[in-house]
């Protein structure tokens, strides 16, 4: 069930657009901003809320690449693999991470703490090599900034 | 006068303007101006059109003259909507980036502006995910014009009434796109849409809209205050204006200017990006992002105009260079570049959809020295494939140019790996 914070954030979503199911992305977005990540059951319940069938709304999901549909880390860590990002560096830094976390990309810690994602350019390519973790991103890595940044998870 | 109406605001090491900074810089002078003085809003389009601006999302498309393909009087379907396109996913891009958490009042003053013009009720900044700090920076320069009274109902007490939406973007490169930007924005996959019908007739929602790239809508409040010849005079070329334009790859000092549109190449590249790191030779750079074909040396005195560079067989694209040095593979850099295009097709056409991972499997073999001769001549079938006309939107020409211009320009390297059967670039 969504939760009344939920529906009511949503409900403000849906009067910025002529039709209702334009906020569908949007409540997917708000959802996944509480819970991590996207269930069937939410699925269920946004489409619900959007007079949508549930089908319907999960080929808009996985359609996009940020809308989690399975259970992700606390922290989500994105690895820009495009390529001024590759020139500079990508490889290397992508080797550093999953030797430190032991995972591959796509994977997560044994402890739920981190998942490892690639991600395509984050804009920011003058200072490449770069990652985010959640919200914040993170430029010009070395594998010694790395260590730095991930024991500021710990 | 000022000569870099885009960033004279913009100082990345403090807080942007406030709504009170920005209007004492001179700032919303092109509102006032716009509902006060131009009773009718057509002759904004003509002033812009005159003005020669072009669109800086990647298609160089004439600013004025698309918005004077929108319906207007009073017959005209409505509400008409304003969208910017914020998406900025293409690769090596990172221009607007600066604009949006620099001087976001400079963007939503430009919306306005252009929103009065076309006579538009609604208006979006699609924004992609992950550029968090542009999201709260124009949430708070949005929430401060709606105070101030330059949105919201009867703005400045002319009737003139505007509505403007934050949308994050939940992140695909085709929402880019100005027709799959739009079904993105009503909630469903961000395929693309068949043109004709434009979006400027029937566009979100079916209604009118226009959809300009955010560095686009920046120029349009200094066109208005400053006049055309003005905006004319800041340019080296025929195109009117200044432009950013960036650097990214293994330079002594990459980063983002705005600089008289037309500047050559040589001096962004040296002037400005400091020159190749010590000890690097330049290979051949991406003149505009990730979808424009490799230019080499010999190119370097051209100017960066959208006529220059298209002739010398290139795209000017979004402005911002991708530098490849002589001491990173081609063929490596191709193949990622593939890898993004790959991943990011929407799938809706066949050349695209099917070519693009094909072309990986025929990128990926040559790179690790398993490649065969004839792989050449299949890459290179596959560009054709993939070429303009026959895919339903721009993304699969876009991603042959890197591969077919490498093909050209750096074919030995493609036959080293093919002789020496590895990557001669890796050790
Ligand atoms: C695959 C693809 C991705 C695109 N991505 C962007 C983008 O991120 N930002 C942008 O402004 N234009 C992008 N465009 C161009 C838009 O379709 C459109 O031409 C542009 O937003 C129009 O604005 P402008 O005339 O101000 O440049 C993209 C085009 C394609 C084919
Ligand atoms: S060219 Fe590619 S991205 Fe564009 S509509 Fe066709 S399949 Fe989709």
């Amino acid at each position: 069930m969504l939760t009344v914070e939920e529906r009511q954030e949503i409900e403000k979503e849906i009067h910025h657009y002529e039709h209702k199911q334009a906020a569908c992305i949007e409540a997917m977005k708000i959802v996944q901003r509480h819970r991590g990540w996207v269930s069937d059951e939410s699925i269920r319940d946004i489409a619900a809320m959007m007079d949508m069938s549930p089908t319907a709304l999960d080929s808009v999901a996985t359609f996009y690449n940020l809308i989690f549909r399975k259970p992700v880390g606390k922290h989500v860590i994105m690895i820009c693999d495009s390529v001024s990002c590759w020139i500079m560096g990508y490889e290397n830094m992508r080797d550093h991470l999953c030797r430190k976390l032991g995972i591959q990309l796509g994977e997560t810690t044994a402890d739920g703490r981190f998942t490892l994602l690639p991600i395509v350019c984050l804009g920011t390519c003058d200072h490449a090599p770069a990652m985010m973790i959640g919200d914040t991103l993170y430029r010009d890595l070395t594998p010694e900034k790395i260590d730095t940044i991930l024991k500021q998870y710990a | 006068m000022i000569d870099r109406p885009l960033t004279k605001n913009i100082d990345l090491s403090r807080e942007p303007f406030s709504i009170k900074e920005y209007e004492a810089a001179g700032g919303y002078q092109g509102v006032h101006k716009a509902l006060k003085e131009f009773t009718d809003p057509k002759s904004i389009v003509d002033l812009v059109k005159n003005a020669g601006l072009k669109g800086r999302g990647g298609a160089g498309f004439s600013t004025g003259l698309k918005w004077s393909f929108v319906p207007m009087g009073p017959d005209a379907p409505r509400p008409r909507y304003l969208v910017c396109n914020g998406d900025e996913m293409e690769p090596g891009t990172f221009k607007d980036r600066l604009l949006l958490e620099g001087d976001p009042h400079s963007l939503i003053e430009g919306m306005i502006c252009t929103a009065y013009a076309i006579q538009a009720e609604v208006a979006y900044i699609f924004l992609r995910w992950g550029y968090t700090l542009a999201e709260q920076r124009l949430s708070k320069a949005i929430a401060e014009a709606y105070q101030a009274g330059y949105l919201g109902k009867s703005i400045l007490g002319t009737g003139f009434n505007l509505d403007l939406h934050l949308h994050i973007s939940a992140g695909r490169y085709i929402c880019g796109e100005e027709t799959a930007l739009l079904n993105s924005l009503e909630g469903k996959r961000a395929n693309p849409r068949t043109k004709p019908p434009f979006p400027q007739v029937s566009g979100l929602f079916g209604k009118p809209t226009i959809v300009q790239n955010v560095e686009t809508l920046c120029n349009v409040h200094h066109i208005l205050v400053h006049g055309v010849d003005w905006y004319k005079g800041l340019s080296r070329c025929e195109d009117g204006g200044t432009k950013l334009y960036g650097v990214s790859g293994k330079v002594k000092k990459p980063g983002v200017w705005e600089l008289p549109m037309g500047v050559t190449v040589r001096e962004i590249l040296e002037d400005h990006a400091g020159g190749m790191r010590d000890g690097l030779k330049l290979k051949g750079f991406l003149p505009g992002g990730a979808s424009t074909d490799f230019l080499v040396e010999e190119h370097l005195d051209l100017k960066m105009d959208y006529a220059t560079i298209g002739k010398a067989g290139s795209r000017m694209g979004t402005g911002t260079m991708i530098i490849l040095d002589d001491q990173t593979c081609p063929v490596g850099m191709v193949l990622n570049l593939t890898r993004f295009f790959a991943q990011e097709s929407c799938g809706w056409c066949t050349p695209c959809r099917d070519g693009l991972p094909w072309s990986v499997k025929l990128l990926e073999a040559i790179e690790k020295g398993e490649g065969k001769p004839e792989d050449l001549d299949r890459l290179a079938a596959q560009c054709r494939f993939m070429g303009p006309g026959n895919t339903f939107c721009a993304l699969a020409p876009g991603a042959a140019e890197p591969i077919q211009s490498s093909l050209k320009y750096f074919k030995e390297d493609f036959e080293r790996h093919l002789a020496e059967k590895r990557c001669p670039w890796r050790s």
